[in-house]
C-alpha cells in the first residue's frame, strides 16, 4: 500500500538538491565553475524614454571568456533587460519572461507593459529563493510611459531614475550621481549611459571591453551594439607565427568509412 | 566579522627571456587587489646589480620585502668583496632568503634575469618558497599559465637530461625577443584580468641595460 | 615599536597553548580621498566613526598634521590610527632631537609607516587602518609633492589622487576621469566634494559633516567641518510604486 508519505507534496518549496549539493560540498565535491559576467550594467530614465548600457565582457574567474559578448536581452519590442549574474540563470530567465510576453501579446494584441516583466521575473526569482543568480536592469517604454527597474537575485525589486548593477555598479554610480539629472536630452543620456559604462570598464576588473546600448522611446527601439570600442589591441608582432608540420610522430594509420556502403540487391534503384 | 589574512594577491606577470648576450627581463605595471585597481603605474622590477634583474608578482608587500632585503644583501657583498654579486650568486641568495620563511612565506612570483660570469644571458624562475632552476625563459604570475604555452611553442628549449648538456639560452636575437615579450603582454592581457595597464621591459646586455615602456589595455 | 606595545591587541584571549593577537576593528571611520594639486595636496574626509554598523561618534579628526611637511588620513580602527600618532609623535621628536637642521618629509614619514605596518601583520597583530601620507617638501629638484598610502598589512604605492575604503571603489572612477596636476585649490576642493558627495549618497557609514586639509611649502592646514547639500528631489524617489502600478 502507497501510504500518504511516498507521494510528492503539493506546492512548496523542494531544497532537496540544495542540501544534497551543500553536503557533497562539505565532503569536498568541486562544483563545476560558472560564466560569470562580472559586468557593468545600467539604464536611466530621460526626457522621452529610457537608455540602457552594458560592457561586452564575460569572465570565468580571473580569466576572460568572452571579450564581446551582448548582455543587453530582448524583453519585448518596447521592452529590453541587462543582465549580471550567471551568464546562463540571466539568459534562461529573461528569455522565459520573453516567451511569456509573445504569448501574452498574441492573446490580448496589446503591447506588453514593463510591470508585466518586472512581475513575472521577480516571482520566478523569489521562488528559486536567490538560486537562480540574476541581477537585472529592466527599461522600457509602454502606455503609462518610460520605466526603469532593477531586480536582485531574490526578486526585491527597485524603481529608479537611474541604476546601475554588477561588479562595476560602484564606478558606474559615481558617474550617475555625480551627473545624472532629470529631462536629459537622448544625446545627454547615450552620453552619460556611456560614461558610466567606461567608468565600469577601467575601474572595474570584472567589466571591460566595448560598450553597447539600447536607447527606447515611444514606438522606437534602437539596439546600438558596440557603440563604442575604447580597447583596441596595442601591440601586435610585425612578423606572424609558423608552426612547423610533422612535430608529432605518426605512429599507425587506420582509416574508418563513417558512412557504411549499402547496396540495393531487390527492385530498382532509385533515380538520382 | 571581518577576520585577518595576512596575505592578498595583487596580481601581475613576470617574463623573462635569456639570449646568447642578452637578457630580457618584463613586468606589467598594473597593481590590483580584487576587482579593483590600486595603481596602473607601478614597477615590479628591481635592479639589484650591474647584470641581475628580478621581476616578481604576487603580495606588494612582501615583494618590496623581499626586493629590499636583496638590496641590502647585495650591498653588503659589494663591500665585503669589492665587487657587484653575480646573477647565479643572487640566485642562490634569492633561492636561500625564500626558504628562510618557509612557514610564513614571501607570497612573490619570482623570475631572476641577467647575464652569468661567462656573458650569456640567464633565467632564474622560482615558487614562493626558494625552489629554483636555470632555465632559458620563464613567465611568473597571474598571466603564466597563458604565456607559458607560447613561449614553449616559439623557444623550445633543449631537454635538460640530454647530454652533453645544452645551452639553456634561446636561439632569438634580441629584437626579436623584446618583440615576443611585448606580443606574449598584449594576448595575455587581453584574457587575465589582473595583467594590463603598461608594461616594463629591461635588457640587459654586454654594453649594459636599458628600459623600455609601452602601454597595455587599461580595461 | 617594541615588544611592550601588546596594548594594541584588542582581543588577548588566551585560547589553550598560546595567545590570539588575531583583532577586529571596533571603531572604524569610513573614506579618505586625497590628491596631489598646483601647490601641494588636499585631503579630505567625513568626521564620523562606527561602532560595527552603529554612527557612533560624529566629531573625530581622521586627518591630522605630521612633522612640518606632511598630513597624514586615516581608515578603519580608529585607536589604532590614535597610537599610530603617538608613534609618529615620538618619531618626530626624536629627529627633532638631533638638532641638525633636517626634518623628516612626507616620504620618509610613509616609508616609515610601511614598516610599521608589515611589521605588525608579521606579527600578526596588525594596525587595522588604511594610511594616507601626503605633503611637500623642497628636494634636490625643487618643491616635491608627495602622495602615497598604505594598508594594514602593507601594501604601499605613489599615487596622484588616492581613495581608501569605499572611496576607492566610488571616488577613484570620478579621480581618474577629472584630476589634473594643474589644479587651483579651488578647483581641487570642488572635486573632492565631488567625491565626497557621492560617497554620502551611496557609503552607509559616511556623514553629512566633512573636513578639508591642505598641505604647502606654507606647511599644513586643517580647515574646520562643514555640511554639503544634498538633493533628493527628482520625481521617482517622490512615489516610487507610481512607476509600478500592479508589481508588488
Amino acid at each position: 500500500m502507497t501510504g500518504a508519505m511516498d507521494l510528492p507534496p503539493k506546492g512548496g518549496f523542494s531544497y532537496d538538491y540544495c542540501r544534497r549539493n551543500a553536503m557533497l560540498a562539505d565532503k569536498g565535491l568541486k562544483m563545476p565553475g560558472f560564466l560569470k559576467t562580472g559586468t557593468t550594467i545600467v539604464g536611466l530614465v530621460f526626457q522621452d524614454g529610457v537608455v540602457l548600457g552594458a560592457d561586452t565582457r564575460a569572465t570565468e574567474g580571473p580569466i576572460v571568456a568572452d571579450k564581446n559578448c551582448e548582455k543587453i536581452h530582448f524583453m519585448a519590442p518596447n521592452i529590453y533587460c541587462c543582465g549580471a549574474g550567471t551568464a546562463a540563470d540571466t539568459e534562461a530567465v529573461t528569455d522565459m519572461v520573453s516567451s511569456q510576453l509573445q504569448l501574452h501579446r498574441y492573446a490580448t494584441g496589446r503591447e506588453s507593459r514593463v510591470v508585466t516583466a518586472l512581475t513575472l521575473l521577480k516571482s520566478h526569482l523569489f521562488s528559486y529563493q536567490g538560486h537562480v543568480s540574476a541581477a537585472l536592469v529592466l527599461g522600457g517604454v509602454d502606455v503609462t510611459g518610460p520605466h526603469l527597474h532593477t531586480v536582485y537575485p531574490h526578486g526585491s525589486t527597485d524603481t529608479l531614475p537611474f541604476a546601475t548593477m554588477g561588479s562595476g555598479s560602484l564606478a558606474a554610480m559615481s558617474v550617475f550621481e555625480s551627473q545624472y539629472k532629470e529631462g536629459l536630452t537622448r544625446e545627454e543620456g547615450i552620453k552619460l549611459v556611456a560614461d558610466a559604462i567606461r567608468a565600469g570598464i577601467f575601474n572595474d576588473l570584472g567589466s571591460g571591453s566595448n560598450v553597447d546600448v539600447c536607447v527606447i522611446t515611444k514606438g522606437k527601439t534602437e539596439y546600438l551594439r558596440n557603440h563604442q570600442l575604447p580597447n583596441p589591441r596595442t601591440y601586435a608582432s610585425s612578423k606572424g607565427y609558423s608552426f612547423t608540420k610533422g612535430q608529432t610522430e605518426v605512429l599507425y594509420t587506420k582509416i574508418t568509412q563513417l558512412k557504411p556502403k549499402v547496396e540495393v540487391t531487390e527492385g530498382d534503384a532509385m533515380e538520382e | 566579522m571581518a577576520r585577518f589574512d595576512p596575505y592578498e594577491n595583487n596580481g601581475g606577470t613576470c617574463v623573462a627571456i635569456a639570449g646568447a648576450g642578452y637578457c630580457v627581463v618584463a613586468a606589467d605595471m598594473r597593481l590590483s587587489v580584487g576587482y579593483s585597481i590600486l595603481t596602473r603605474d607601478h614597477s615590479k622590477i628591481a635592479h639589484l646589480a650591474d647584470k641581475c634583474v628580478l621581476a616578481s608578482s604576487g603580495f606588494q608587500g612582501d615583494v618590496k620585502a623581499l626586493q629590499k632585503n636583496l638590496a641590502a644583501k647585495e650591498l653588503v657583498y659589494e663591500h665585503n668583496h669589492n665587487k657587484k654579486m653575480s646573477c647565479p650568486a643572487m640566485a642562490q641568495l634569492l633561492s636561500n632568503t625564500l626558504y628562510y620563511k618557509r612557514f610564513f612565506p614571501y607570497y612573490a612570483f619570482n623570475v631572476l634575469g641577467g647575464l652569468d660570469s661567462e656573458g650569456k644571458g640567464c633565467v632564474f624562475t622560482y615558487d614562493a618558497v626558494g625552489s629554483y632552476e636555470r632555465t632559458g625563459y620563464s613567465a611568473q604570475g597571474t598571466g603564466a599559465t597563458l604565456m607559458m604555452p607560447v613561449l614553449d611553442n616559439q623557444l623550445k628549449s633543449p631537454s635538460p637530461l640530454l647530454l652533453p648538456a645544452r645551452d639553456a639560452v634561446t636561439p632569438l636575437s634580441e629584437a626579436e625577443a623584446v618583440d615576443l615579450v611585448k606580443d606574449v603582454f598584449a594576448s595575455a592581457t587581453e584574457r587575465d584580468i589582473y595583467t594590463g595597464d603598461k608594461l616594463e621591459i629591461v635588457i640587459i646586455n654586454s654594453s649594459g641595460s636599458r628600459r623600455e615602456c609601452i602601454e597595455l589595455r587599461k580595461d | 615599536m617594541d615588544g611592550s606595545h601588546a596594548s594594541g591587541s584588542k582581543v588577548a584571549a588566551a585560547d589553550g597553548p598560546g595567545t590570539q593577537r588575531t583583532q577586529y576593528p571596533y571603531v572604524t571611520g569610513t573614506s579618505i580621498i586625497a590628491l596631489k594639486y598646483k601647490d601641494g595636496v588636499i585631503m579630505a574626509s567625513d568626521t564620523g566613526a562606527s561602532y560595527g554598523s552603529t554612527l557612533r561618534y560624529k566629531s573625530v579628526e581622521r586627518i591630522k598634521a605630521v612633522g612640518k611637511h606632511s598630513l597624514i588620513g586615516a581608515s578603519g580602527e580608529y585607536s589604532d590610527f590614535q597610537e599610530i600618532l603617538r608613534y609618529l609623535d615620538e618619531l618626530t621628536l626624536s629627529d627633532h632631537m638631533w638638532d641638525d637642521g633636517n626634518s623628516l618629509g612626507p616620504k620618509e614619514i610613509h616609508s616609515y609607516l610601511t614598516r610599521v605596518m608589515y611589521n605588525r601583520r608579521n606579527k600578526f597583530d596588525p594596525l587595522w587602518n588604511s594610511l594616507v601620507l601626503g605633503g611637500v617638501k623642497k628636494g634636490p629638484k625643487g618643491e616635491e609633492k608627495y602622495l602615497g598610502m598604505v594598508n594594514m598589512i602593507g601594501t604601499h604605492f605613489e599615487e596622484n589622487h588616492i581613495a581608501t575604503g569605499f572611496g576607492n571603489h566610488l571616488a577613484i572612477p570620478i579621480l581618474r576621469a577629472e584630476w589634473r596636476e594643474d589644479m587651483t585649490f579651488e578647483e581641487a576642493v570642488k572635486l573632492v566634494e565631488k567625491c565626497l558627495l557621492v560617497l554620502l549618497y551611496r557609503d552607509r557609514s559616511s556623514i553629512n559633516k566633512f573636513q578639508i586639509a591642505k598641505i604647502t611649502t606654507e606647511g599644513a592646514t586643517i580647515y574646520p567641518p562643514y555640511s554639503l547639500k544634498t538633493y533628493w528631489g527628482f520625481s521617482a524617489f517622490e512615489n516610487p510604486s507610481q512607476g509600478a502600478v500592479g508589481s508588488w
